[in-house]
């Protein structure tokens, strides 16, 4: 079964059952490895992807589902080079240890950002609860989230639109 | 002159080129045994390097955990990696340097005083020359062994030493593949295991018909003796096998354990191994009848999971009699000598590179997955297998922390001040790694023919300790001793969690100082201080109450409360000072940590304080939530909602910092941490509820029970 459907903006197609899920598909089928397997039950948060804006556990999502919407994965968001201002908030506040829960996170600092560009601490807790991580690098992930707000609001008042 | 004193690692490796080697990419490879586990040893490892060599940062290639290249240095492990790992590092960089100095004063005929290294171009009275360490390395023999006899810059001097560099492995982990779960070869199959419920249960049948079913798809089932593992070119066709085969396995010699067993109370009166050490018993003067003065409290920790965001992983590839193997274990040395063990492999026909995986907090599953890889790929050989663990098969089956139970008896003087100590534990073994711990790799145990069990042992006293660790209080006690009651056969595996016994040791001891400044209605800094005589410690304490304005303090059972925890990790590593604000209602909310910790010589300020906050939120998840629970079979909590963790909602603020080191040495700081702030929030708690709470976690249940009481 032959699944269409857009990923970081390109148009994929994706040769699988359409029950396989969705990090399967992301993983081993289009070898974008920043969304990570850690418990299959949306328990952790690790897996995280936007399928049409929202946040959506990819470990659970049928394949089938994403045909014909858009799927952003942390890949999309940015790269080394092209930091994203999430990422580079992060990397600012050293907001991480190991690290392998960060790439779910940032897809959930997104989308909160996306709706609400000026969270309060209690907005982005909210918004990243669903998520555990278990190096204890929260404090420093929410300033983070609140830091890259500051930015992307000042880099939309310098340019007037939104990042 | 006195011969040097090396650290272990250059004494078992002391040949230059195992440390370090010029690259024709104008970079310098610095290899170390240690690996990264998220705690950003790589980062400082190439602090020290760049720092001692005089190149810039960019320059310094870190190879970490590589059988074939780098050292071997054993387990990351016990917080020593900075010391121990950073110090050969440091001694090898120092004799390197001069090395390439006398070199190239030769070529320039010069005199090597006249030569200075900038950004690794060697300047002659701080003109340029054409010369660096590229143009010498040719002609230093690296296969010398290290001397330690250039002595390395004094700290006085360090410019990237002391600084808090970003960690160099953080952008690849926020934005895509980063880690051994994301090496994935064109031709990759994909594996999972069955796995044997105990040591000795035997698989009796296995209905593969009915698993292929399940699976719909192309499998290979793998299977020697008691070891299953499903291979397929499609992942979720392997997992979907995995998942269907505990339906279709028989078992015979399945053991059956009782529930009490999942809790501390239940390690006394078990079969042990008994030690005392210290101060002999007390005497009949001092108090061998119990008297008056005797005070007596019973603590306990339950099993915890290391839980580790990902589970274990490994890749395997068996091609033309060579093993491969990658892995996020935390000793690739020891490592390539167990699968050689395990496997009746000669060791040369195996390497073993450390790739990055999740955080790991001591012995879990890692090592495990690389045999079960293993396994796999000597019977397809070829073929790169991808062993992933499934989260249930992590929580239930990894090597847990020990529970522990320590009862404390104390003497004390007319002035309420202890006399007389003794420790007594019941905990069993805290290492089972396999090469310097009494266990296995996992699957060995459902070969044919499984090696002979062996009987437990603990960390010696000079590696720290594992029951023992931290089992002395740091304070002025004229007699102290520890007796040690190693349960022997506890019903889960258990080996080492960060921290080992400090945890519970800390907790304990800590508790009882408060308890004891209460009988005397001192207050429980002030009585601290009374019976804290080093310096060093002192201050720390002082220190920490100031910053938390412990004068503030308000009486005790309002359901806020403050408490204070100190130690110093393994009595001879970093400091740390813990004051916990908490509000209890039905559960514990910690609100707020203050942290000054003296850790020494800190290489990266930023990173290390990483760790102090780490440890602090683990421990605080450990003391409100974590117990692992059991049912007849062995682990039962195998996901997230039976096994909870502390989420961003129950968090505390936290003000962190390092006080100016009493010293020059490195002291481990990973762990140092944990203990004194399970002891501040038990103090707290404690503050709260004028009720005193001793074992952990300090659950909704406890404090309804504890407040029934009072």
């Amino acid at each position: 079964m032959d699944v269409a459907f857009t990923v970081n903006g390109e148009a994929r197609r994706v040769d699988a059952a359409e029950s396989t899920s969705l990090l399967e598909a992301l993983r081993n089928h289009l070898g974008l490895m920043g969304t990570r397997y850690g418990c299959g039950q949306e328990q952790c948060g690790c897996c995280m992807v936007l399928v049409d804006g929202q946040p959506a556990y990819a470990c659970t999502r049928e394949l089938g589902t994403v045909a014909d919407r858009q799927v952003m994965t942390v890949e999309g968001l940015g790269t080394p080079a092209k930091l994203h201002p999430l990422q580079r908030a992060f990397l600012d506040e050293q907001a991480g240890q190991c690290g392998y829960c960060l790439s779910g996170i940032l897809i959930s600092a997104k989308a909160l950002l996306d709706r609400n560009p000026n969270p309060s601490r209690a907005d982005v807790i909210a918004a990243l609860d669903k998520h555990l991580c278990r190096c204890g690098a929260h404090q420093r992930i929410l300033r983070a989230v609140e830091r890259a707000a500051a930015a992307l609001r000042a880099q939309e008042t310098m340019t007037g639109r939104p990042a | 002159m006195s011969a040097p004193v090396l650290p272990t690692s250059l004494i078992e490796n002391p040949r230059l080129d195992r440390w370090i080697k010029f690259q024709a990419d104008r970079t310098v490879r610095i290899a170390t045994g240690k690996v990264e586990m998220g705690q950003g040893i790589v980062t400082a490892i190439g602090q020290i390097a760049a720092e001692e060599l005089d190149v810039p940062l960019h320059r310094v290639a870190v190879l970490s955990g590589n059988t074939a290249h780098g050292p071997d240095e054993l387990y990351t492990t016990s917080s020593l990696s900075v010391d121990v790992s950073g110090g050969s590092v440091r001694l090898v960089c120092a004799e390197v340097r001069a090395k390439a100095l006398e070199r190239a004063a030769l070529r320039l005929n010069c005199s090597r005083d006249e030569l200075t290294v900038v950004d690794g171009r060697f300047l002659q009275n701080g003109a340029a020359t054409g010369q660096d360490y590229w143009t010498v390395a040719a002609e230093i023999d690296l296969t010398q062994n290290v001397t330690g006899a250039t002595p390395p810059k004094p700290v006085a001097s360090y410019k990237v030493v002391g600084q808090s560099i970003p960690r160099v492995d953080l952008p690849a982990k926020m934005s895509g593949a980063a880690f051994v779960h994301d090496v994935l070869p064109a031709d990759v199959l994909h594996a999972r295991t069955l796995r044997q419920p105990n040591r000795g249960a035997t698989l009796a049948s296995l209905d593969e018909a009915a698993i292929r079913r399940a699976a719909k798809g192309e499998l290979q089932v793998v299977r020697e003796a008691n070891f299953v593992a499903f291979v397929s070119p499609v992942e979720s066709v392997a997992q979907a096998a995995a998942l269907a085969a505990p339906l279709h396995a028989k078992w015979d010699n399945l053991r059956r354990l009782i529930p009490e067993q999942q809790e501390a109370a239940w390690l006394k009166g078990q079969p042990s191994d008994d030690r005392h050490i210290g101060a002999p018993p007390p005497s009949k003067e001092t108090g061998a009848t119990p008297s008056k003065n005797l005070v007596q409290a019973t603590f306990s920790r339950p099993y915890i999971a290391h839980a580790s965001m990902a589970p274990s992983c490994a890749l395997a590839e068996f091609r033309d009699g060579h093993l491969t193997v990658r892995s996020h274990g935390q000793g690739m040395h020891p490592l390539r000598q167990n699968l050689a063990a395990a496997l009746g492999l000669p060791i040369e026909a195996i390497t073993c590179q450390h790739l990055h995986g999740a955080g790991c907090y001591g012995h879990n599953g890692a090592d495990d997955a690389a045999l079960d890889a293993a396994l796999i790929a000597l019977r397809i050989p070829g073929r790169c297998i991808r062993l992933q663990w499934r989260r249930e098969e992590e929580f239930g089956f990894e090597p847990v922390g020990p529970a522990m139970l320590v009862t404390l008896h104390v003497e004390l003087d007319a002035r309420g001040r202890p006399t007389d100590w003794t420790t007594e534990v019941w905990s069993p073994t805290h290492v089972q790694r396999p090469g310097n711990g009494t266990g296995y790799l996992l699957a060995a145990e459902a070969m044919a023919t499984p090696p002979p069990e062996v009987a437990p042992f603990d960390p010696t006293e000079q590696r720290g300790g594992g029951g023992t660790r931290n089992a002395l209080p740091i304070y002025d006690v004229p007699a102290h001793r520890i007796v040690h009651h190693l349960v022997l056969r506890p019903p889960v595996r258990t080996s080492a969690l960060r921290g080992l016994g400090a945890l519970p040791n800390v907790f304990a001891i800590e508790s009882l100082i408060d308890d004891l400044a209460a009988r005397i209605g001192e207050d429980p800094v002030a009585y601290r201080l009374s019976i804290l005589s080093e310096a060093r410690a002192r201050r720390l304490v002082e220190l920490v109450a100031e910053r938390a304005d412990w004068k503030s303090r308000g009486p005790a059972g309002t359901g806020k409360g403050f408490g204070i925890g100190f130690a110093r990790y393994k009595n001879r590593a970093a400091y740390a000072a813990v004051v916990a604000a908490v509000t209890v209602q039905e559960t514990v909310k910690v609100d707020r940590i203050w942290c000054v910790a003296d850790a020494g010589l800190v290489v990266n300020p930023d990173g290390a304080r990483n760790q102090l906050e780490g440890g602090i939120v683990q421990a605080v998840s450990w003391t409100l939530k974590e117990q692992v629970r059991l049912d007849e079979q062995g682990i039962a909590s195998r996901d997230w909602e039976s096994y909870p963790i502390l989420r961003f909602s129950e968090v505390p603020d936290m003000q962190v910092e390092f006080v100016d080191p009493a010293g020059n040495a490195a002291l481990g700081v990973g762990e140092c941490t944990v203990g004194p702030t399970a002891a501040a929030i038990g103090n707290a708690v404690n503050h709260a509820l004028g009720v005193r709470i001793h074992d952990m976690p300090l659950t909704r249940e406890r404090i309804m029970a504890a407040l029934l009481k009072a």
